[in-house]
């Protein structure tokens, strides 16, 4: 008798359920975008404010403009706990839904999944500052836009900025750097890079994987101890950063010969660690802080409003922003398509996807979103997916990053060679082809 | 009155032999498949096939696979995340490296590999067993890990480590729509089903369980350990290495090493402790309690928050769902320490007296 009722109890609550989604399903007129996340797991401490900045910007154009030329954004969160798997079964679950504008799925691997479905599914995928460098090329990758960065740029930002600091590239020569990297697509992206840049240059690359999650370094900087690099690169996320810059101390080895990417230069990665971690630098894509207006109206018509995602003091952190610019072009990517499809119009994914291939964001138009000095200008085209390769490299100095250089740019004459022969080859994998110029127009 | 079997006589020992010999069963088996292949290709939507069903369907077939290792054969592995890689990685190379290769063979070449592998990392269980032996299949789990993360030759030089399949096809049938994969799924996992189901019915399977029940018995009345053994770890990774090419080529399309980790292991040993050791039966609800489960409960938490007015954040779902997920299992076992097959078994038995209990 109990576990009947127990039964009907949860056939009624199920059928309640269903109920309420049908009927939020039945708005129109709203953009949706999923937000792939995670708030679990060993990479948490970074992924939540990175989800948080999200989430904030969505909450604030709705609240300060009304949406996007009146069509009202709405979004859903899904938990991807940085895995593969739960990552594809969020996509498959919201890429359905009304007026989905794109993803942004938070993690290399999944981008890695997904690169296979969007081009049937017809949704654009952005993958700001990682996900898969050769993606750049848009005549080969239709539906992939890794914007403003991907690991080759970074990789070889950081290259050119020892070359710099050494005196000249050819400085390098004989010179040894290591790459501590996470053993997984993240981390071994930058490799041939890397390699590239070595036959180049004639340094040494060392190559030191460390196993995902990352909390298990000992052997890796005994390697580090062994050879004494003369620099050490770290391609970290999350608990990996932390605990290399642990190691680091232990082992003794210079926190200012360490140069993270831009993945590896957060206050997650070096608040624990503090005066341990002084001297250590990173790539970075933004700035921090909440001076730029952007962040300012977060501030006030979101967390003033008691709306906020996460704890005020986060707003404005680095990862924070960076959540804030991706959302910033996503959103930008459907006013771009509103422009050209109809304004005040739900854009489908094809529409979404001609806006990416589009924007052009001036300096002008970056002041007027709020986004000076945040960010560099960025434009993208059928060609460049990407949009701007520049980077800063910054410095911990114990209690807040400041930066070190000015904005350097990848050498597009090594990119390019690389990124053509590297898409070339996926073609030629996939039996595809490159598209032509009347598909750029359409 | 359902399961009542008056009347139906035996006058054959090949009637008497069949894999379902009660004739209720032999209905509901067939109303089974053409359930699942009629009607659900025709009544559910793209969601269902790729999220729900033919993910049910892969771990359906791993967890047969682990189950015949662990469940007929006694020998705990915590290494079938590493014979589906093997399956996996295998079935890749063969499928890119040599030109029109089918899926078809390249999946069942890449079981065979796993085979291979199996048996190779199943000769300790010829000295130990138990709890030794699980960690000693730990080895191929972290052995697989490393091989496909570190030799390059396997993920054909891939510079990210991540490799991808596409232009999927079965006698010249693309499988790229989800039904398609989903009918490609449930094929293999039918007539695999059916063989292990036979299997375990025959001479192999009994062997198995003897040696499960007391191995020095079993060879004191003649059954041969290592035979016995050993057979037991081909035919289970090269189930469960099918079943991890199925994972990699249909659900996922492109994959990395991380996709086939120990949690895996632990997940399809989960399917089948709760869907029951040693019941075929019994891996296809272990499989479903733990891939519909978690779904569920993230779609249905909000949802129920939702109706009393309460905003549940991600995180908190997730973490819910964690404790929610610990605590079903936990009292599963408790309650059902044979698993939800006992449990089907105990309704049937209840079912052959009804409605007259005595």
């Amino acid at each position: 008798m109990k576990l009947r009722h127990l039964m009907a109890a949860i056939a009624a609550v199920v059928a309640g359920a269903t109920l309420v989604s049908t009927q939020a399903l039945a708005q129109a007129k709203e953009q949706f975008f999923p937000l792939l996340s995670y708030r679990t797991g060993p990479y948490a401490p970074n992924g939540v404010p990175w989800a948080n900045g999200k989430q904030d910007y969505l909450k604030m154009i709705n609240a300060r403009d009304g949406g996007i030329n009146g069509v009202k954004i709405t979004f859903e969160e899904c938990e991807t706990g940085y895995a593969t798997d739960r990552g594809v079964e969020c996509y498959e679950r919201m890429k359905s839904k009304p007026g989905v504008a794109l993803f942004d799925p938070q993690a290399t691997g999944i981008t890695f999944a997904l690169t296979e479905k969007v081009p049937t599914d017809k949704v654009p995928l952005i993958t700001l500052g990682y996900g898969l460098s050769i993606a750049q090329d848009g005549q080969a990758f239709k539906w992939n836009f890794p914007l403003m960065g991907s690991y080759w740029t970074g990789a070889d930002i950081l290259i050119q900025y020892l070359g710099k600091k050494e005196g000249g590239l050819d400085k390098l020569k004989g010179k040894k750097i290591a790459l501590v990297y996470h053993d997984s697509p993240f981390g071994k992206e930058p490799i041939p890079l890397l390699q590239e840049r070595a036959k180049m240059h004639g340094f040494d690359l060392q190559l030191i994987p460390v196993t995902a999650p990352g909390v298990e370094q000992k052997s890796a900087w005994l390697q580090v101890r062994q050879s004494r690099p003369d620099f050490v690169l770290l391609w970290g996320w999350g608990v990996m950063n932390s605990t290399a810059l642990k190691e680091a101390q232990a082992t003794g080895y210079p926190r200012d010969k360490m140069y993270g990417v831009w993945w590896a230069g957060a206050e997650p990665d070096v608040k624990d660690v503090g005066e341990g971690a002084k001297g250590y630098n990173a790539l970075a894509l933004n700035t921090s802080g909440q001076q730029p207006k952007v962040i300012q109206d977060i501030l006030k018509y979101v967390h003033a409003k008691g709306q906020g995602t996460g704890p005020k003091d986060e707003v404005g952190q680095v990862l924070y922003t960076r959540g804030v610019i991706i959302q910033m072009l996503g959103v930008e990517a459907v006013r771009r398509a509103q422009e050209r499809f109809g304004k005040g119009k739900v854009m489908t994914g094809e529409q979404v996807r001609w806006g990416l291939e589009n924007l052009a964001l001036d300096a002008k138009r970056l002041e007027a979103l709020g986004f000076t000095g945040v960010m560099q200008p960025l434009s993208t085209s059928c060609a460049d997916h990407m949009g701007s390769t520049s980077a800063r490299v910054q410095t911990w100095d114990g209690s807040k990053w400041s930066f070190v250089s000015d904005f350097i740019a990848a050498d597009e004459q090594i990119l390019k060679p690389m990124i053509k022969a590297g898409a070339d080859k996926y073609l030629a994998d996939k039996k595809m082809t490159r598209r032509t110029g009347a598909d750029c127009q359409s | 009155m359902f399961y009542r079997e008056n009347g139906q006589f035996k006058t054959s020992y090949r009637a008497d032999q069949q894999v379902f010999p009660i004739l209720q069963d032999r209905i509901a088996v067939g109303l089974l498949l053409l359930v699942a292949f009629g009607a659900v290709p025709a009544l559910a939507g793209d969601y269902w096939f790729t999220n729900i069903l033919i993910p049910f369907l892969v771990f359906s077939l791993a967890a047969i696979g682990v189950n015949i290792l662990v469940g007929y054969c006694g020998q705990i592995s915590l290494g079938s995340g590493a014979f589906m890689a093997v399956g996996a990685y295998a079935a890749y190379n063969f499928y890119v490296r040599i030109d029109g290769m089918p899926m078809l063979l390249s999946l069942i070449l890449g079981g065979v590999c796993a085979m291979l592998f199996g048996i190779l990392f199943g000769l300790p269980s010829l000295r130990v067993k138990g709890l030794y032996l699980a960690v000693a299949t730990l080895a191929a789990q972290f052995f697989a890990d490393w091989m496909f993360l570190r030799i390059n030759w396997f993920t054909n030089n891939s510079s990210s480590g991540s490799v991808s399949v596409s232009h999927l096809q079965f006698f010249g049938m693309p499988i790229e729509s989800p039904l398609s994969k989903y009918l490609f799924c449930l094929g293999v996992l039918a007539v695999i089903a059916l063989m292990a189901k036979n299997l375990v019915r025959g001479a192999v399977g009994r062997e198995w369980m003897a040696i499960r029940d007391m191995d020095v018995a079993a060879a004191v009345i003649g059954i041969r350990p290592m035979y016995a053994k050993l057979t037991a770890f081909a035919v289970s990774s090269f189930i469960v290495g099918v079943a991890g090419g199925l994972w990699a080529f249909i659900y996922l399309g492109a994959w990395e090493p991380a996709a086939f980790s120990v949690d895996q292991s632990f997940k399809l040993l989960f399917m089948v402790i709760i869907g029951g050791m040693g019941s075929i039966m019994g891996s296809f609800f272990g499989a479903a309690f733990i891939v519909l489960l978690p779904i569920f409960l993230s779609q249905f938490l909000p949802a129920l928050s939702g109706l009393v007015g309460l905003e549940i954040s991600t995180a908190s779902v997730s973490h819910a769902e964690l404790m929610v997920f610990g605590a079903l299992i936990v009292w599963f076992l408790i309650v059902e320490p044979h698993g939800m097959a006992k449990l089907w078994a105990t309704g049937k038995q209840k079912l052959r007296l009804w409605p007259f209990p005595h």
